[in-house]
C-alpha cells in the first residue's frame, strides 16, 4: 500500500484494470453485451471472451506486477483510487460493475470534491447543431458557475461544448475518457484536455498506454451515468449513445433530463422521446438546479453583462433568426453601427459567430 | 556591304534593344540568320524574301548573313521581320543606312509586304525613347498605343514600302505630338483613350448593405478580402464591382497596365483607363497564375497589376497554385528564373477570394447545411495557410431578403470612389517615406507607429484579445482595418466604434476559430 491510507489502489483492482486492457480486443468483438461482461469476475470474463487463450491470459494475470502499474501511473502523473477504498465515489459504487480503478488526472482531491456536490452529466450528439452546442455550453457554464461538477465525455459536439462552458467560468468539470486519462480522445481535443485540467479533472478506468476500442464508449457511458446525480441529454438522434447513458442512469433510479428540440429535427428525436417518456424538461441550468435541490433553492448566477437598449433590439432580432442585415434594419441602425453593435455583443459573450457568418444568441 | 537596324524584343514585360546586322557579300546566294532565334525567326527569311519582292524592291542574289545581337538573349517571335527586311534593303543599297540607323522599327511582315499587328508596342516605344531614338516605325494598328510615350515620333505604316518612306522622312511631319497614320477605326477608343469604360456599378446592387460597406473599407485601405457565402448570393457580382470604387489609375499606372496587357496581346488600342479585373478559373496552374513558360509570359497576377485578382471557389484551387501567390502578395512582384536570368513581373493587385462557408455550401442558411463539425474543420483547414494570412477582411454575403431586393440602392460607385480616394490620400500623406502606400501594406512596426487608439478602442481591443478570440496576428489585422475605417471618416484617432466595426469585419483564420472553440 502507498503512503496515503485513504486513497490508492489495491493489487487486485490494478490487476483487473490491467486485464481489461489485455482482453480489450476480445471485448470489442462482444461489445453489444459489454455491460454484462464488465460485471463478470476475472476468470469467467476471460473464459467468456477469450476461451482459446484462457490459460495464457490467466498466466499473465498471475504474474502481473501491481508495483509496476503504480510506477507507470505515477510517471503519467495520474492518481489512483480503487473501488475497495472508502473514498471511492458512493454514486459510482452503486453501478452493477463499477470501474475497478479510477485513474485520475488533475488531482484526486479536486475530483472527489466535485463528486461530493451533485455532479451533473451533460451529454449529446457529436454532430450537434449550433443550437445544441450553445445549449450545452450554456448548461456547462451555468452548472459549473453554481459549483456543480459538469461530467461529460469530451467527445466532439455536445460533450466538448459542455466542458467548454465549465472551462469558460473556471469551474469544476470531470472528463470521463474512453482511453487513458493522460491522453486526449479524440486526439484533436488535446488543447481542451489541458484547459479542463486547469480547474477540473479527467478520469479513466483503463491504465495509461491503453488503446481506445469500440467497447470503451459504452463502458465510459456507464461511468458517466454512475458519477452523475443528474444526467441531461442535449441533442440525440434516435439511436444515439447518449441514450445509453440516460438508460443506465434511469436503471439506477437517477433523474434524467433532456433539452427540448424542434420536433422536425432528427437531432431532437432522441431527446424528445425521452421527454415523452417522462424525462425532466431542462431549458437552462436553473431547471437542473431546481430538480436537484428543490425549486428556487439554488440559482445559477447570471454572469452576462447587461446590454444597452439598442443592442437589445439587435439581440432580439438575431434570436428571431434574422441575418445580421435584417437585424440592423429592425433596430434602425446603419450597417456600420450595426456591425459595431454586433462586435460589442460578441465581446460581451451574448452572441457567437457560427458557420456561414450567422450569429447565434448565447442562451 | 553592312547595314544595321534597331528593334526591340520583349523580355518578360520589359523591352530589350536588339541590334539587327545584315552583311551582304559575294558568293552563292544564301540567307542565314544567326543570334539565338526560335523557329519563327528562322522562318522570317521566307517572309522577308517574299515581302521585299512583292513590295517592288529587289532581293539581292548574293550571300546574306543576318545577326541578331546580343547573341546571348533568346529571341522569339516574328517581331524582327521589318527590321531584318529594312537592313537587307540598306545593305543592298536600296535604302540609306545612315537614315536607318536613326530610327527604331518593329513588326511582322506578311508575304505581300504588309505589316501585321504585333503585341508589345507600348513597351517597345518606351524602350525606344529610353535608348534615345527620335522616331519609331510600328504597324498601323499600334501607332496610337505606341504614341502614348512622350518625346517620340511614332509612325504607323501599313506596308514595307511605307516603312522605307518613313525611314527616309517622307510623309512624316516635323512635330512629335500626334502619331502618323494612326488607327481610327470606329468602335475603338479615340486618340486619347484615357477615359475609363464604365464597368459594373455599385448602384445596380440591391441589398447587401454589409458587403458594400466592407468593399469600401477594402478599397480604401487596399485590404485583401475573403467573401464567404452560399452559392448564388452574389459574391462574384460584388467582387466585379470592386474596380469601380478603387481610385482612378494615375497616368504612370495606366501606362504600366497598358504595357503589360499589350505584351500579353490582350489589348486593342489606346491607354487602358480602368483597373483590370482578372478572374482565373480554379483549374489554373501555378505558372498560369504567377507567370512562367518559355519564354516566360506574365501570369494572371501580373495581368491584375494595379487592379483586382479574383479567385472564385478558393478552396478548389490546388494548394501548390495558391502557395505560388505568396511571393507576389508579399513583394508586389514575382521573379521567374530561367537559366541564368531572372525575369521580374510586377504584381501589385488587390486579392479578392470567394468561398462557400462549408463543403455543402449552405452553412448559416436555416437547417440546410448538412456538414458535421469535422467537415467544417477540414474546410477551414483547406482554406487556411499563407494566403489567408494576407487577407484582412472576411465578408459574409447573405441572400438578400425580398424587401431588400425591392428597396433602393445604398450608394453609387462614383460616391464610393470619392470617399475611397480621400481615404487613400490621407494614408499616402501619413505613410510618405515608408515602404507602404496604404493601410493594407502596414507591417507590425508600421502598425505600431501609425495606428493611434482612443481609450475606448484600446479597452475593446484588450477585451477581444483577453477573451481569446483574437490571435496576435489577428490583432494586427484588426488595427490595420480600424485605421482604414477611421480614414474613411477623416479621423486621426481610431474610436471605439471604428475598432468594433473592424473586429466584426476581421478575417477569422483557422487559428482564431480554434482559439474560440
Amino acid at each position: 500500500m502507498r503512503d496515503e491510507p485513504m486513497s490508492g489502489a489495491c493489487d487486485d483492482c490494478l490487476a483487473r484494470s490491467w486485464l481489461l486492457e489485455r482482453v480489450s480486443g476480445h471485448l470489442a468483438v462482444a461489445r453489444s453485451r459489454i455491460q454484462i461482461l464488465l460485471g463478470l469476475d476475472d476468470e469467467p470474463l476471460v473464459a467468456a471472451v477469450a476461451p482459446g487463450q484462457r490459460r495464457e491470459i490467466l498466466g499473465e494475470l498471475a504474474r502481473f506486477s501491481a508495483e509496476k502499474a503504480r510506477r507507470r501511473a505515477e510517471t503519467s502523473e495520474l492518481e489512483l483510487l480503487c473501488r475497495c477504498q472508502p473514498r471511492y465515489p458512493p454514486r459510482l459504487r452503486a453501478l452493477a460493475a463499477p470501474p475497478a480503478v479510477l485513474h485520475v488526472a488533475g488531482g484526486l482531491e479536486r475530483f472527489l470534491s466535485a463528486c461530493a456536490d451533485e455532479p451533473v452529466a451533460v451529454v449529446g450528439a457529436r454532430r450537434a447543431s449550433s443550437y445544441g452546442l450553445e445549449m450545452a455550453r450554456a448548461l456547462g457554464r451555468g452548472l459549473s458557475a453554481s459549483g456543480l461538477g459538469v461530467v461529460s465525455g469530451m467527445a466532439l459536439g455536445v460533450d466538448s461544448a459542455a466542458h467548454l462552458g465549465a472551462v469558460e467560468v473556471h469551474g469544476p468539470t470531470i472528463a470521463v475518457l474512453p482511453g487513458p486519462a493522460d491522453q486526449a480522445y479524440p486526439a484533436s481535443r488535446r488543447q481542451m484536455l489541458r484547459s479542463i485540467l486547469r480547474t477540473g479533472s479527467a478520469i479513466s478506468e483503463l491504465p495509461p498506454g491503453s488503446s481506445v476500442r469500440s467497447w470503451s464508449f459504452p463502458a465510459r457511458n456507464r461511468t458517466m451515468a454512475g458519477l452523475a446525480a443528474l444526467t441531461i441529454v442535449v441533442e440525440a438522434t434516435a439511436r444515439s449513445g447518449s441514450l445509453v447513458t440516460a438508460e443506465l442512469a434511469l436503471a439506477m433510479g437517477r433523474p434524467v433530463g433532456a433539452v427540448p428540440g424542434r420536433t422536425t429535427s432528427p437531432l431532437a428525436e432522441g431527446t424528445n422521446e425521452l421527454l415523452a417518456r417522462g424525462a425532466h424538461v431542462v431549458r437552462h441550468a436553473g431547471d437542473a438546479l431546481d430538480l436537484l435541490f428543490g425549486a428556487g433553492e439554488r440559482s445559477a448566477p447570471d454572469l452576462r453583462p447587461p446590454v444597452s437598449a439598442h443592442h437589445a433590439v439587435v439581440l432580439a432580432a438575431l434570436a428571431a433568426g434574422e441575418a445580421p442585415g435584417g437585424a440592423f434594419a429592425a433596430a434602425g441602425l446603419s450597417p456600420a453601427e450595426g456591425l459595431a453593435a454586433l462586435s460589442a455583443l460578441e465581446l460581451a459573450g451574448r452572441v457567437r459567430r457560427g458557420a456561414g457568418g450567422r450569429f447565434t444568441v448565447v442562451p | 556591304m553592312l547595314a544595321r537596324a534597331a528593334t526591340f524584343a520583349i523580355d518578360g514585360v520589359d523591352p530589350r534593344q536588339i541590334s539587327v546586322e545584315v552583311d551582304i557579300r559575294g558568293g552563292l546566294p544564301a540567307f542565314t540568320i544567326v543570334g539565338l532565334g526560335d523557329a519563327a525567326v528562322r522562318e522570317s527569311r521566307e517572309r522577308i524574301r517574299a515581302a521585299i519582292l512583292n513590295s517592288g524592291f529587289e532581293f539581292p542574289q548574293r550571300r546574306i548573313t543576318a545577326n541578331l545581337a546580343p547573341a546571348s538573349l533568346r529571341k522569339a517571335g516574328p517581331g524582327f521581320d521589318v527590321a531584318l527586311a529594312l537592313a537587307v534593303l540598306a545593305a543592298s543599297g536600296q535604302l540609306d543606312p545612315r537614315e536607318l540607323a536613326r530610327v527604331a522599327v518593329f513588326g511582322e511582315l506578311s508575304l505581300s509586304g504588309e505589316l501585321r499587328d504585333s503585341p508589345g508596342a507600348l513597351a517597345i516605344a518606351e524602350g525606344s525613347r529610353r535608348a534615345g531614338f527620335k522616331r519609331l516605325i510600328v504597324p498601323w494598328e499600334r501607332a496610337q498605343e505606341a504614341s502614348l510615350v512622350d518625346g517620340l515620333q511614332v509612325v504607323g505604316v501599313d506596308g514595307l514600302r511605307r516603312a522605307v518612306d518613313a525611314v527616309n522622312g517622307i510623309g512624316v511631319p516635323a512635330g512629335l505630338d500626334r502619331p502618323v497614320g494612326g488607327h481610327a477605326t470606329a468602335g475603338l477608343a479615340g486618340p486619347d483613350a484615357t477615359t475609363s469604360t464604365p464597368g459594373p456599378d455599385l448602384g445596380d446592387v440591391r441589398g447587401h448593405a454589409i458587403p458594400l460597406l466592407a468593399l469600401q473599407v477594402a478599397a480604401a485601405g487596399g485590404h485583401n478580402v475573403l467573401l464567404e457565402g452560399p452559392p448564388g448570393t452574389g459574391k462574384t457580382m460584388l467582387a466585379r464591382r470592386l474596380p469601380s470604387i478603387l481610385p482612378p489609375l494615375t497616368r504612370e499606372e495606366a501606362l504600366e497596365v497598358t504595357r503589360i496587357h499589350s505584351v500579353a496581346g490582350l489589348h486593342s488600342a489606346g491607354l487602358i483607363g480602368t483597373r483590370p479585373f482578372r478572374a482565373p478559373h480554379h483549374t489554373i496552374s501555378a505558372a498560369g497564375l504567377v507567370g512562367g513558360g518559355s519564354p516566360p509570359r506574365p501570369g494572371e497576377a501580373t495581368l491584375a497589376h494595379h487592379g483586382v485578382l479574383f479567385l472564385d471557389e478558393l478552396s478548389e484551387f490546388a494548394r501548390t497554385t495558391l502557395e505560388a501567390l505568396r511571393q507576389p502578395l508579399e513583394d508586389g512582384h514575382v521573379a521567374i528564373v530561367r537559366g541564368q536570368r531572372a525575369l521580374v513581373f510586377p504584381t501589385r493587385f488587390m486579392l479578392v477570394a470567394a468561398t462557400n462557408p462549408c463543403p455543402c455550401g449552405f452553412a448559416g442558411v436555416g437547417d440546410r447545411c448538412s456538414c458535421a463539425e469535422a467537415d467544417l474543420r477540414r474546410h477551414a483547414r483547406r482554406l487556411s495557410g499563407p494566403l489567408l494570412d494576407r487577407m484582412d477582411l472576411l465578408v459574409t454575403v447573405h441572400r438578400p431578403s425580398d424587401a431588400e431586393l425591392r428597396g433602393g440602392t445604398a450608394t453609387t460607385s462614383a460616391q464610393a470612389r470619392a470617399k475611397v480616394s480621400e481615404a487613400r490620400d490621407r494614408q499616402a500623406a501619413r505613410l510618405r517615406g515608408t515602404a507602404a502606400n496604404c493601410n493594407g501594406e502596414l507591417d507590425a512596426r508600421l502598425v505600431r507607429a501609425t495606428v493611434r487608439l482612443e481609450g475606448g478602442a484600446q479597452t475593446a481591443l484588450g477585451r477581444a484579445y483577453d477573451t481569446g478570440t483574437l490571435s496576435a496576428r489577428g490583432r494586427h489585422r484588426v488595427l490595420r482595418v480600424a485605421r482604414t475605417i477611421a480614414d474613411l471618416d477623416a479621423r486621426d484617432r481610431v474610436t471605439e466604434a471604428d475598432l468594433l466595426l473592424a473586429l466584426s469585419l476581421r478575417q477569422r483564420s483557422a487559428g482564431d476559430v480554434a482559439l474560440a472553440a
